[in-house]
């Protein structure tokens, strides 16, 4: 088990320079230049001196290979660097629109949670009844739609409602305050996108609930209670559940991983400050350190939660533990 | 000589004022206090230095802490000619053969920290942009190339003089980037004002939230009298558009300032009525369809001219204004100053003719004669909705009318300069903004990259390069148009080097309560808020 | 995204079926699997749709009409018109071929080089799966967008170009997917058997692992194909997508829609209609395809 641990933590490290490597070339491979971007928007003159000069202070005249190693360096020193586009470190531009995105991710996980399990489990329960068929079509029907397009129709449907009711269109404030500022402008920034990312989440964790149900109520212990004589609800609560929340709970902690990169067009459409749309500014204006910097971040979560929700469960399956 | 052109074509540009105001504004009596909530329909911009930065989200954002030399009348800002100071004292009579222009500066301004703001200030701010220091890129470097020197004998007075009179002068100066900066901050650190404000214009930098919003307070020892009226302003970052459209809806922001499309304009018009106004204008801002000369067969003017000759800019232009912020067909000079062509004077050029199905069948004859009949070939075109391809399906649509099967290209703005720098196109779709309509500056963007280095066609052409001198250097009002027109031709018709697309329209909703502000024909204009004031 | 399926042993009976009881299957399956039904029949509606696109759209979907610009949906115009005067029934017609061109291509060559790959990294084991692994988890943490900005930017636009850069995300999952089915096979004895009577690693992993791997191997083949859809939508919402004037269900979504979803909410509302049917009817029948393969999933 130590050893599997010790094992899994070493290879992040090639994983993670992995990732890097592919981010540099990636980047790299886009055709353009950030310093003609910036001097030369609305197609006025730009001076080649300046451009040769804004390379040289962004760094962007040192042989490639001295770019790479600089980069992974300061990323394993937490040192993420200077954005190329607007001379702020990194970690400010990426703090500045962290609590957005994460307060947007939390809430759309609670929403997924209290709406997904019940659901899911009652489905299981009742499988092909009414109830499980209206859960699953449900459930579909959030996988299927796309979430930018949910999101423009949630808040056409905003307006219009508020317009026929109070005869003046309301619409959810466009600016961010923090939540000890002014809660209600801020839950109201965010409950939108988070019910519209949340509805895709909450459907996925839907099917996986049930269908992680059903196989636990085959399983032969769960015969055995029933033939105990001991109440159904119980038999879901104490039996039932807890063993098919393992996967579900995995599922979880995979998509919440997921959900970072999901924000980006959810970002767009509600105009949120987050991360998202800064992966997408960064893109576009070729900013290297950026880019690098929010990619590398998006990947060091993915496979450090992976590396959890695995350790998870192998100590909490004892049947995988001790395989 | 400048005098009398001056006049000319102040009188000119009074016949030419092509904004529309949709709800007409008696003359009120502005009152005093609010905050203005508006929209600046961008990320976060690169940096505060209005001399280094060409993007209209440093003007939007920074432009009100800020003062100027000169500048286009607040109070007129359509017109293309009428510039009034903002720290000089009054406008000067150049002298010295038109060689020479003294201002002298306003006495009392004071920075926001307090201390005063000299000639110094003002010479030290010119020298940034016009000379930059060594490490220091300055944007517009280019357009100043004819001050010789700058001068300030004393510390109320700023003197430039000039390598030849010419009548781009006064225009370039009142570009609405050349803020003012103090003199000792620049000494110490030139790089200082990227990241920080420090200015003496109407408003004080009140908060910075980094893509977020950008507040401003008011400067109670500004020296307009009376001025600014609001008590203070917040600039909202806000990229989409839709969400723009439904803020100005649920009265989340008063407006933007940049230009909504026509569908915005309708559906707001729709829905608010009269608590919203619109203004629009011609914009100084258009499509530029360039073949690159250097691939075939675009080096074959007859080819060129065949392009040109298949679009229909006279009935596209109303049809695509419906759906595109586009409107008025125009020829090289913006249809406003008085350097532009009239429409008899545009219906000569090729790519105007009334009659389109002549100019088609011309077109196809071209075609022929060059042996390319059913030429294939790729548009290139940046990933932007209003109006690049709208305008692009639409010249797709209208070149497929004699034969050419033409698919897009479209590529996210960084790879899309590449592409042009590099020559790797067929023909692109461009686009040419300008702030202060300066026609004689503007139309260099017309001129063979050996001159000029934006210029992405790959041609060249002596020829046209020395009608632009003279151009450049002529006083004569109308010598100086009968020149521009041979420059237009020669651009347009006769070598086709590029092709001018309807200029672009400039919508402007505003919620009723918002008064003071007035359209003018660029996004960089008028943006310092001072003379805006909210009547609720 | 895909659910974790949990890794099952099929019994013999997951093996094809008799062709003699193939018809009964059918009839069967409608019977037992009404929702999965439904899906099948809204596939394959998509399908005849764009595979007959030239005859039934009444108009063509790329040519401009100004004079018949955002009209609403009337006897001439069953779904409107775009801002550009193009009928949107037609459009969206088309958009089903290009849709289904894009997510067949993407499920099957994203598939199978999952299926490869997974195999392949279960049954050699070793160094070459631990490798296949990180590089599997590389792959799957980058965000969409970058590698398709990417391909885009290098590549140009297009059809094939989206293609390429939705595949890619959808390599690993597969690969994912099928190598935890085929870890549990690869101990069963009669792996060891064809091992022991010296048969070739192609010749087992192909004749004995593969087949077995093909169940849930055919459920994330339908559900990649809604997903493909969605990401090709999402894309084309940011610009990186199939461009004008091509008829794409997820272009139509952009740009234009948006714009116009308050005075003309037709342009939006279709072809996100459109999108949202097809994908659900691919889950639909995934999901039914799993309850009658999967036979612990079977009611008893």
């Amino acid at each position: 088990m130590h050893r599997y641990i010790v094992n899994r933590v070493l290879l992040l490290i090639p994983t993670l320079v992995g990732a890097a490597a592919v981010v540099f070339v990636l980047m790299r491979l886009i055709p353009g230049d950030i310093c003609v971007l910036r001097l030369g928007s609305g197609g006025m003159s730009v001076n080649p001196r300046a451009i040769a000069l804004c390379h040289a202070e962004l760094g962007l005249d040192r042989p490639l290979i001295v770019q790479f190693l600089d980069f992974v360096w300061g990323f394993f020193r937490l040192d993420f660097g200077i954005s190329m586009w607007s001379g702020k470190p990194v970690a400010e531009e990426i703090a500045a629109r962290l609590p957005i995105s994460l307060e947007i991710a939390v809430m759309a996980t609670v929403i997924a949670i209290l709406i997904a399990i019940p659901l899911g489990t009652i489905s299981a329960l009742k499988q092909n009844s009414w109830i499980d068929h209206v859960v699953r079509t449900v459930a579909i029907a959030g996988i299927a739609t796309p979430s930018f397009w949910l999101g423009i129709v949630s808040l056409l449907a905003v307006l219009s409602i508020s317009h026929a009711i109070f005869g003046a269109p309301w619409m959810p404030p466009i600016d961010y305050v923090p939540f000890w500022q002014d809660p209600l402008h801020n839950l109201s920034v965010a409950i939108l996108p988070a019910l519209t990312v949340g509805y895709r989440y909450s459907a996925v964790t839907m099917r996986m609930t049930r269908s992680a149900m059903l196989e636990v109520l085959r399983e032969d212990y769960i015969r055995t209670a029933r033939a105990k004589g001991l109440v159904e609800r119980l038999i879901v609560n104490r039996h039932a559940l807890k063993n098919a929340l393992l996967p579900v709970v995995t599922l979880i902690g995979i998509e919440f991983a997921f959900l970072i990169g999901g924000l980006v067009v959810t970002e767009q459409v509600f105009n949120i400050n987050g991360v998202g749309r800064l992966l997408v500014l960064a893109i576009q204006n070729q900013d290297y350190t950026l880019t690098q910097a929010l990619v590398m971040l998006t990947v060091a979560i993915f496979v450090l939660a992976n590396l959890v929700v695995d350790l998870l469960y192998a100590w909490l399956d004892p049947r995988i533990r001790f395989a | 000589m400048i005098r009398k052109s001056g006049l000319a074509a102040a009188g000119l540009g009074a016949v030419f004022c092509v904004a529309t105001v949709a709800a007409p504004a008696a003359a009120e009596t502005p009152k005093r206090g609010g905050i203005l909530t508006y929209m600046i329909p961008a990320d976060a911009p690169p940096s505060f230095d209005g001399h280094r930065e060409t993007t209209f989200a440093t003007v939007h954002a920074a432009a009100p802490f800020y003062s100027v030399l000169i500048r286009v009348n607040p109070n007129n800002p359509s017109s293309t000619t009428d510039f009034v100071c903002d720290l000089c004292t009054e406008m000067p009579t150049p002298t010295d053969d038109g060689k020479t222009y003294t201002f002298k500066i306003r006495q009392g301004v004071k920075f926001h920290d307090g201390t005063p703001l000299t000639a110094y200030d003002v010479a030290a701010s010119w020298r940034k942009i016009i000379s930059p220091p060594e490490g220091v890129s300055s944007a517009r470097q280019s357009y100043y190339a004819i001050v010789d020197k700058l001068e300030t004998p004393d510390p109320a007075t700023v003197v430039f003089r000039l390598k030849f009179a010419t009548g781009a002068f006064l225009p370039a100066l009142a570009d609405p980037f050349t803020w003012i900066y103090k003199k000792a901050i620049l000494d110490k650190d030139p790089h200082w004002y990227e990241k920080n404000i420090m200015g003496s214009g109407p408003f004080k930098l009140a908060g910075y939230e980094v893509g977020q919003s950008i507040k401003g307070v008011r400067n109670p020892d500004y020296y307009h009298p009376g001025q600014p009226y609001l008590d203070g302003f917040t600039g909202i970052f806000a990229p989409k558009q839709a969400v723009r459209v439904d803020a100005i809806r649920a009265d989340r922001a008063a407006g933007e300032f940049r230009g909504l499309p026509p569908s915005a304009r309708d559906q707001l018009q729709q829905e608010l009525g009269d608590k919203v106004v619109m203004q629009s204008s011609d914009w100084n801002c258009g499509n530029v369809i360039t073949p690159n000369h250097k691939k075939k067969p675009f080096d074959d003017v007859r080819v060129r001219r065949a392009l040109t000759l298949a679009i229909d800019q006279w009935h596209g232009a109303p049809a695509l204004a419906k759906i595109a912020n586009v409107k008025t067909v125009g020829g090289i000079v913006f249809p406003g100053s008085p350097l532009a062509a009239t429409k008899e004077e545009l219906q000569t050029l090729a790519g105007y003719w009334p009659d389109i199905e002549k100019s088609r069948a011309e077109a196809r004859r071209l075609l022929k004669e060059a042996g390319v009949e059913g030429l294939a070939f790729d548009l290139l075109n940046r990933n932007i909705d209003q109006p690049y391809k709208f305008v692009a399906t639409w010249l797709i649509d209208e070149w497929s009318k004699v034969g050419l099967r033409v698919t897009q290209r479209v590529v996210p703005t960084g790879p899309w300069y590449e592409s042009m720098r590099s020559g790797n196109f067929d023909v692109v779709v461009e686009a040419s903004c300008n702030s202060v309509v300066n026609p004689l500056l503007d139309v260099q963007k017309y001129l063979p990259h050996t001159v000029f280095t934006e210029n992405y066609g790959n041609y060249e052409d002596q020829q046209l390069i020395d009608v632009y001198q003279k151009m450049l250097r002529e006083t004569d009002g109308a010598k100086q148009r009968a020149l521009m027109r041979d420059f237009e031709k020669r651009v347009l018709d006769t070598e086709a080097h590029e092709m001018v697309m309807t200029y672009w329209n400039r919508i402007i909703p505003l919620r009723s309560y918002v008064k003071g502000w007035k359209i003018g024909p660029s996004h960089y204009l008028n943006q310092d808020l001072a003379n805006v004031w909210l009547d609720k | 995204m895909v659910d974790l399926a949990p890794p099952y042993v099929p019994t013999a009976a997951a093996a094809a079926e008799s062709p003699r009881s193939l018809r009964a299957g059918i009839i069967g399956f409608c019977r037992r699997q009404p929702l999965g039904t439904v899906g099948l029949v809204v596939v394959m509606v998509m399908a005849a749709a764009g595979l007959s696109a030239e005859w039934i759209a009444p108009y063509s979907p790329t040519s401009n009409n100004f004079a018949a610009m955002t009209e609403a949906p009337s006897w001439a115009h069953l779904m409107g018109t775009d801002q550009f005067g193009r009928d949107l029934f037609s459009r969206i017609i088309f958009g089903a071929r290009t849709a289904l061109i894009v997510g067949f291509s993407c499920a099957i060559i994203g598939g199978l080089a999952g299926l490869v790959l997974g195999v392949a990294s279960a049954y050699f084991g070793g160094r070459l799966d631990l490798l296949l692994q990180r590089v599997f988890d590389v792959v799957m943490a980058f965000p969409l967008i970058i590698m398709a900005l990417a391909v885009v930017a290098v590549f140009g636009s297009g059809v094939y170009n989206v293609i390429v850069a939705i595949t890619i995300p959808l390599i690993p999952r597969c690969a994912r997917v099928v190598r935890s089915s085929a870890l549990a096979i690869r101990e069963v004895p009669y792996i060891d058997a064809a091992r022991a009577c010296g048969f070739g690693h192609t010749r087992i992993i192909l004749r004995h692992m593969v087949p077995n791997v093909l169940a849930p191997f055919l459920i994330m083949l339908t559900a990649f194909v809604g997903q493909a859809i969605l990401a090709e939508a999402s894309l084309s919402y940011l610009g990186l997508g199939v461009q004008e004037p091509t008829a794409a269900w997820g272009l139509m979504l952009q740009g234009g829609a948006e714009e116009y979803a308050s005075t003309a909410p037709w342009i939006a509302v279709f072809p996100g209609a459109a999108i949202a049917l097809t994908v659900f009817g691919f889950s639909l029948f995934g999901d039914a395809l799993r309850d009658v393969l999967d036979p612990r999933l079977r009611d008893r």
